[in-house]
């Protein structure tokens, strides 16, 4: 593949943050996931630095291939869903965002205590193999999915059980079962973002993985919108540039997400982009759009 | 039987909602569950469609004991219930709420989902015609586009009714299905409930207004205070003593607990 001279130069200037963009836009969706059948999981910071650091033990050490490293990285953090979400997921939802956010601090201080996962250091020269193409296809397709999965019995589903559990469950519809299966395609998105983003910084550390990102995470779907797949990533995408534009207001920087968040949530309560997606395939409504 | 109750129990802190009911019902035709406010009616509603679950006592539906089955089992086996407080899915289409409703009907997978393969889209398209079908039925087919939020009251209380149809419940039960709406739509509902139960569908129905309870109903059960005080045929109920005493009570107990309050109120009153 060529590209011309002035495009590769703007890919090459600004190549991490084109990178940060495919990232953040498959973290919004695993966000989306959730949040769009009424689940509030904060875990998919934690879920993503289980992606990180499995994806570069197996090509550092185990020396893997990336086409295996990608799909291997997202066993463990289903495994880490499924332990989470069996036994939550029944519970009411506050309890699956408590033990989500102890699932990133116990991760949080395994990575640091554990010598080979590398502590406090982190894991350092990871093979930059994450190409920019591998990224954005790889959203597009989850996107792709995502509309189509949300044009059907499934999306009828999440937005019914979003609305009501009560009687979505009186509508036939297994309601703990779709949540847990959210909660693990939550966790193939995010480790794969995690995987990702490992192989293509070169370094992981382990508090890329806490608190913090977990709400900057939620903040992608807040701004954004969850009334469509597409609005998580217009609000990933919003946050992860508005602060390059303010490169010479670092203190500004700072404070912006939290401002952000707060005028989004007054000012813009369907998100960015609130429209409501059709839940029926195209062109079988008829005109019922 | 089409639907059996034994010893069915429920009980809340301080009070038995549902006390040891045993209920027998027939398939076909029109059932009314009557009682006072507070009788525990759609308590029972809940327990049987499993929104709630027994302190004591089973429930078995054509033959099979559903006691423990959540509540989207007992849907797929062939029940389907309205809300006295309606439950729509508000941000949905019309449209949407009653394919949500054929939920348990369909079973694509995922994969066929995603690739939009000819199974998939032939499952949609007769799952639309028949929520399209079930629109008609109740007079909504119209509608079809809105959104479920924006209809008025007594539209979203068909709409309930469609989203239940759709999924041809052997067992339809509705919680105060004429709630709210007025006299001419209450003639409409009755006549559509007729229908209904006319396609062989069996339906048990909780409702306040004892002209449309009378006039449509094929046997009748009355709880009051959670119990099972008494069953027969409309002409049955309007004579038993037992029913009328339960209904006087109730309402001599409303009367005596407004007229006490007054009391309350003169009594704590601005001194003169
Ligand atoms: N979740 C609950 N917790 C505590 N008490 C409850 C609960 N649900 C119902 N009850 C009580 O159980 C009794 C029966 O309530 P239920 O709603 O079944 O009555 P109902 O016959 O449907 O009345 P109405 O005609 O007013 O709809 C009432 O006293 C009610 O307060
Ligand atoms: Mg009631």
């Amino acid at each position: 593949m060529t590209l011309p001279a002035w495009l590769d130069d703007l890919l090459w200037t600004y190549q991490t943050l084109i990178h940060s963009l495919g990232i953040n836009g498959l973290l919004a969706l695993a966000m989306y996931v959730v949040l769009a059948c009424g689940q509030l999981s904060l875990g998919q910071a934690a879920f993503m630095g289980l992606g990180a650091y499995s994806g570069a033990l197996l090509t550092m050490k185990a020396g893997l291939p990336f086409y295996l490293v990608l799909p291997a990285s997202c066993v463990a953090p289903v495994a880490f869903a499924l332990i989470i979400g069996v036994p939550t997921l029944r519970l009411s939802g506050v309890y699956l965002a408590i033990a989500t956010i102890g699932l990133g601090e116990v991760l949080r201080s395994a990575y640091l205590n554990i010598d080979a996962l590398g502590g406090a250091l982190g894991l350092n020269g990871i093979p930059e193999r994450a190409e920019t193409w591998m990224i954005f296809a790889l959203l597009a397709l989850s996107l792709t999915a995502l509309v189509l999965v949300g044009r059907s019995r499934f999306g009828r589903a999440m937005e019914a059980m979003r609305e009501d559990p009560t009687a979505a469950a009186a509508m036939g519809i297994d309601v703990a079962r779709y949540h847990l299966a959210a909660l693990v395609t939550s966790a193939v998105l995010a480790g794969i973002a995690g995987c990702l983003a490992a192989h293509q910084s070169s370094f992981i550390g382990p508090n890329e993985y806490g608190f913090e990102p977990a709400v900057t995470i939620l903040s992608f779907a807040l701004l954004g919108g969850i009334g469509n797949p597409f609005a998580p990533i217009a609000g990933a995408w919003f946050l992860t540039l508005l602060p390059e534009l303010m490169r010479d207001l670092p203190e500004l920087r700072l404070a912006l997400n939290g401002i952000i968040i707060v005028l989004a949530v007054l000012f813009l309560p369907h998100g960015l982009l609130g429209w409501r997606m059709r839940r029926t395939p195209e062109k079988l409504a008829g005109g019922a759009r | 039987m089409l639907l059996e109750t034994n010893g069915l129990t429920r009980r809340y802190a301080g009070l038995v909602a549902v006390d040891n009911v045993d209920l027998a019902l027939k398939p076909g035709g029109i059932h009314a569950l009557i009682g006072p406010n507070g009788a525990g009616k759609t308590t029972l509603f809940n327990l049987l469609t499993g929104l709630v679950m027994p302190s004591e006592g089973q429930v078995r539906f054509q033959g099979t004991d559903i006691t423990a089955l959540p509540a989207h089992r007992r849907t797929a086996l062939g029940m389907a219930r309205t809300f006295q407080n309606i439950r729509l899915f508000r941000s949905m289409s019309v449209l949407e709420n009653v394919l949500t409703g054929a939920h348990s009907k369909l079973s694509t997978g995922l994969l066929p989902t995603v690739l939009r393969l000819k199974s998939f889209r032939a499952e949609e398209r007769a799952a639309v015609a028949q929520a399209r079908a079930a629109l008609e039925l109740v007079g909504l087919e119209a509608q079809a586009a809105l959104p479920a939020g924006s209809l008025p009251y007594g539209d979203q209380r068909l709409l309930e009714i469609a989203r239940a149809l759709v999924s041809r419940p052997a067992l339809l039960l509705l919680d105060e299905p004429a709630a709210g709406m007025n006299p001419a739509e209450t003639v409409q509902l009755a006549a559509l409930v007729r229908r209904i139960a006319q396609t062989g569908t069996t339906v048990l129905l909780v409702e306040h207004d004892m002209g449309f309870v009378m006039g449509l109903s094929d046997s009748i059960t009355v709880l009051n205070f959670g119990r099972k005080i008494f069953e027969g045929t409309p002409a049955e109920v309007r004579a038993a003593p037992v029913v009328v005493e339960a209904y006087l009570g109730a309402r001599l107990a409303a009367r005596l607990r407004a007229s006490h309050a007054a009391t309350l109120e003169v009594a704590d009153g601005p001194r003169a």
